[in-house]
């Protein structure tokens, strides 16, 4: 891992008791969820993290601690550097604190994250879903949410699934 | 129609006004820009030059569906979309018709999930399904022909 | 009139349009998913002040498509070919992303001609993308005879890609470890003659546009974005080289053996439409210089690793070894294995940086695979970039920011 990347990565874990582990040459670290947003101020501010690429989530279930990891992904252009860090969060509707007051365009994203997984982002100025129909039930990323799947229709069942599906009157 | 009703059963007259009708109406389908996802990149691929849709009528495509005859889904069908279709294909005037183009239009395609609706003819009915993933522009080609065919052997009768 | 007779579609919309729309002074209008210069089903609520756009909402999700959730119910190669379905016309590049990413978990080398390869689609299928934007911004901005052009020319690169892989569009060519088979006979000659005629096609294009006082009028000045907001709104790709920032992820972190190819990075300052055109233009020429460089140096060689635990083995060891048939066997059927780990890997699509976050869990399908696409983040800026604009703006706007709905989507 490249030696400024590896300061950087020593100087947040000791500030905001994060752990830090690597992968084939990435780097990541594991943050307390109520710390996220000053690690972001000062990624962006004292280590020149000026973007955010990436900002997803995943799914653990059924396993209760953590459930849920919040993954951000940050790129310093001028040095060429790139981190992730994690969030751990527990809970069947857990919440975070939002991030686009620093970087604008997890906007969306984290919208997406309400959509997806049904993480309450407090503080986000428009927390509504984004993909999925505004009266959608259920969170579709969830591993406890069904893949939706219809039975292929071969010729033994084919008149039952006939009569089920829906078709227009005209 | 009118005429039937009051010459009966000529024959000769009303075979002839079928044909005339049938032939206008395969002459200048316009379809409906209804290009969803990959498969509107086929579609736009065979109205250009190298596999020209004008030469089969479909000069333009109308934005409005007031102005269109054809309505050409091409692409996957979301279940936030739905809705939208179907008020599309209210608002288009009769005589009108629907090609699903594609895999996913006609049966879902590669995506059997929460989020695509499994077939459009499920919310409003089709007469040409076409086939591929996405289809050439060749195949659309080929089931436009074929709604051709079917419009052409309409009778008096279905369109009253 | 008030609010209560005002349509709007969703009340929860109430809290983005401003007080004069409440008031009625301002115009609420729906420019709705299905509408020709949306490019795709996109939907903006405009608030329209005579013909000046006070703010645009974008209302996105009507091609979900939950691929996400269907990586996860299949093996690692079988989920490619969801792939292909996301960026629509970067198709080569999406298959791209996912081997890549897969290659870095599972630690499986790519031999020197599988790469050469790789790089001369995926530059073929940039160039292809560009010039389906290009003739649809140009449609859009009502110079039509470019559209006709710019498909003419896109039929020979699909040749070409139907040649190796037998599918216009959707190939899924590129698998774990190399490609899916050794390029067709008459691949090179295919590609030397679409290189060597298409720069005078460029010129065309150029000539029919460039000086064009009406595609001026239209395009400049009009949309401006600075590099600090380009950064902010992690907007990539053309739209950021437009504002100044050389940022280009085949310099910044070469993949698939970019280092080796020379070619520079067009960037224009002005940040608005026209420099955003004048890129993607150059960009042409450029990945010509890469095909051209790639063909050059085409190594010869095997197409895909021979790595039995990931790559099949070919039909013809079947008859002879038994460790090709119980290969054979245990990867048709469960598929290998990742380990319980996740990865980022990030390519330049010619819409900016799509980045595939994929995480395995120990077993034959992939955990969680997310996809960073371009169009997703890029459309955020749209508000910003059209406010206090013309109706007939924001169209050029929206062609020039290069979105594909399948990559918002997803």
């Amino acid at each position: 891992m490249d030696s400024v990347l590896q300061a950087i990565l020593q100087d947040l874990e000791k500030t905001f008791a994060a752990k830090g582990s690597e992968f084939r040459g990435q780097a990541s670290l594991l943050v307390p969820a109520d710390q996220i947003v000053a690690a972001a101020q000062a990624l962006r501010d004292q280590h020149g993290f000026g973007m955010l690429a990436a900002l997803s989530a995943v799914d653990y279930w059924p396993q209760p601690q953590p459930r849920f990891h919040v993954v951000y992904q940050f790129k310093n252009i001028p040095q060429k550097l790139r981190l992730e860090l994690r969030v751990a969060l527990d809970g069947n509707e857990p919440e975070l604190d939002s991030i686009s007051s620093i970087y604008p365009n997890a906007n969306w994203h984290e919208r997406e994250l309400w959509d997806m997984f049904g993480l309450r982002i407090k503080n986000h100025p428009d927390l509504r879903r984004i993909l999925m129909p505004e009266d959608w039930a259920g969170y579709p990323l969830r591993k406890d949410y069904p893949l939706g799947y219809e039975e292929v229709e071969f010729t033994f069942n084919f008149e039952e699934i006939e009569q089920r599906k829906p078709r227009p009157k005209e | 129609m009118g005429i039937e009703s009051k010459l009966g059963n000529l024959g000769i007259v009303t075979t002839t006004l079928e044909g005339v009708v049938n032939w206008s109406r395969t002459g200048a389908m316009w379809p409906m820009l209804f290009g969803l996802a990959c498969c509107a990149i086929e579609m736009m691929g065979s109205q250009a030059p190298d596999y020209d849709m004008s030469r089969f009528g479909m000069e333009l495509m109308r934005a409005s569906p007031r102005q269109s005859d054809l309505m050409i889904v091409a692409g996957r069908l979301s279940r936030k979309m739905a809705p939208v279709l179907r008020r599309l294909y209210d608002q288009m005037p009769a005589p009108k018709w629907v090609v699903s183009m594609g895999d996913c239009a006609s049966c879902g395609g590669v995506y059997n999930n929460y989020a695509i609706v499994q077939g459009v003819d499920e919310i409003v009915p089709v007469d040409v399904y076409v086939a591929g993933c996405p289809p050439r522009p060749e195949a659309l080609i080929h089931g436009i022909m074929t709604l051709h065919e079917k419009v052409r052997g309409e009778k008096v009768r279905d369109w009253a | 009139m008030t609010i209560s007779q005002i349509e709007i579609t969703s009340d929860e919309l109430r809290h983005l349009v401003s007080n004069r729309a409440l008031e009625g002074e301002t115009l609420l209008l729906n420019m709705g998913p299905q509408h020709p210069s949306t490019h795709g089903v996109l939907r903006l609520l405009l608030e329209l002040d005579g013909e000046k756009v006070v703010s645009c909402i974008p209302d996105v999700g009507y091609l979900h498509t939950g691929i996400e959730k269907n990586i996860e119910a299949k093996t690692y190669e079988k989920a490619e070919t969801m792939t292909d379905r996301l960026d629509y016309l970067n198709t080569m590049g999406n298959n791209l992303a996912y081997c890549l990413a897969l290659e870095k978990l599972v630690d499986l080398d790519v031999p020197e001609r599988a790469q050469a390869v790789r790089v001369i689609f995926t530059e073929l299928q940039r160039i292809s993308s560009h010039l389906v934007w290009l003739g649809t911004h140009a449609l859009d901005l009502a110079a039509m005879s470019v559209f006709f052009y710019c498909f003419n020319q896109r039929e020979r690169i699909l040749d070409i890609m139907e040649m190796c892989s037998g599918q216009r569009m959707m190939t899924t060519y590129f698998r774990p470890g190399g490609l899916w088979r050794e390029t067709a006979a008459g691949f090179e000659e295919a590609v030397r003659a679409f290189i060597d005629d298409f720069p005078r096609r460029v010129d065309e294009y150029e000539g029919l546009l460039s000086k064009n006082p009406i595609f001026l009028d239209r395009t400049k000045n009009v949309g401006a974005m600075s590099a600090e907001q380009g950064v902010a709104w992690g907007i990539t790709g053309p739209s950021l080289r437009g504002s100044g920032l050389a940022y280009d992820l085949r310099k910044e972190e070469p993949y698939s053996g970019y280092e080796q190819y020379e070619f520079d990075i067009p960037v224009a300052s002005e940040g608005d439409v026209y420099a955003r055109y004048w890129v993607r233009m150059q960009e042409f020429r450029q990945s010509l210089r890469i095909v051209r460089q790639a063909l050059d140096k085409l190594p010869k060689g095997p197409f895909r690793s021979s790595n039995r635990k990931f790559v099949p083995p070919p039909r013809a060891e079947l008859g002879t070894s038994m460790e090709a048939v119980i290969h054979h066997f245990k990867l048709w059927t469960e598929g290998f294995s990742a380990p319980k780990a996740s990865v980022y890997v990030a390519v330049e699509s010619p819409r900016g940086e799509l980045g595939v976050f994929l995480e395995g869990d120990g077993g034959p399908k992939p955990y969680r695979c997310y996809w960073r696409t371009p169009s997703f983040v890029n459309l955020q800026i749209l508000p910003l970039l059209s406010k206090n604009h013309l109706v007939a703006d924001l169209v050029a706007i929206i062609g020039s920011v290069d979105i594909v709905l399948g990559d918002v989507d997803r």
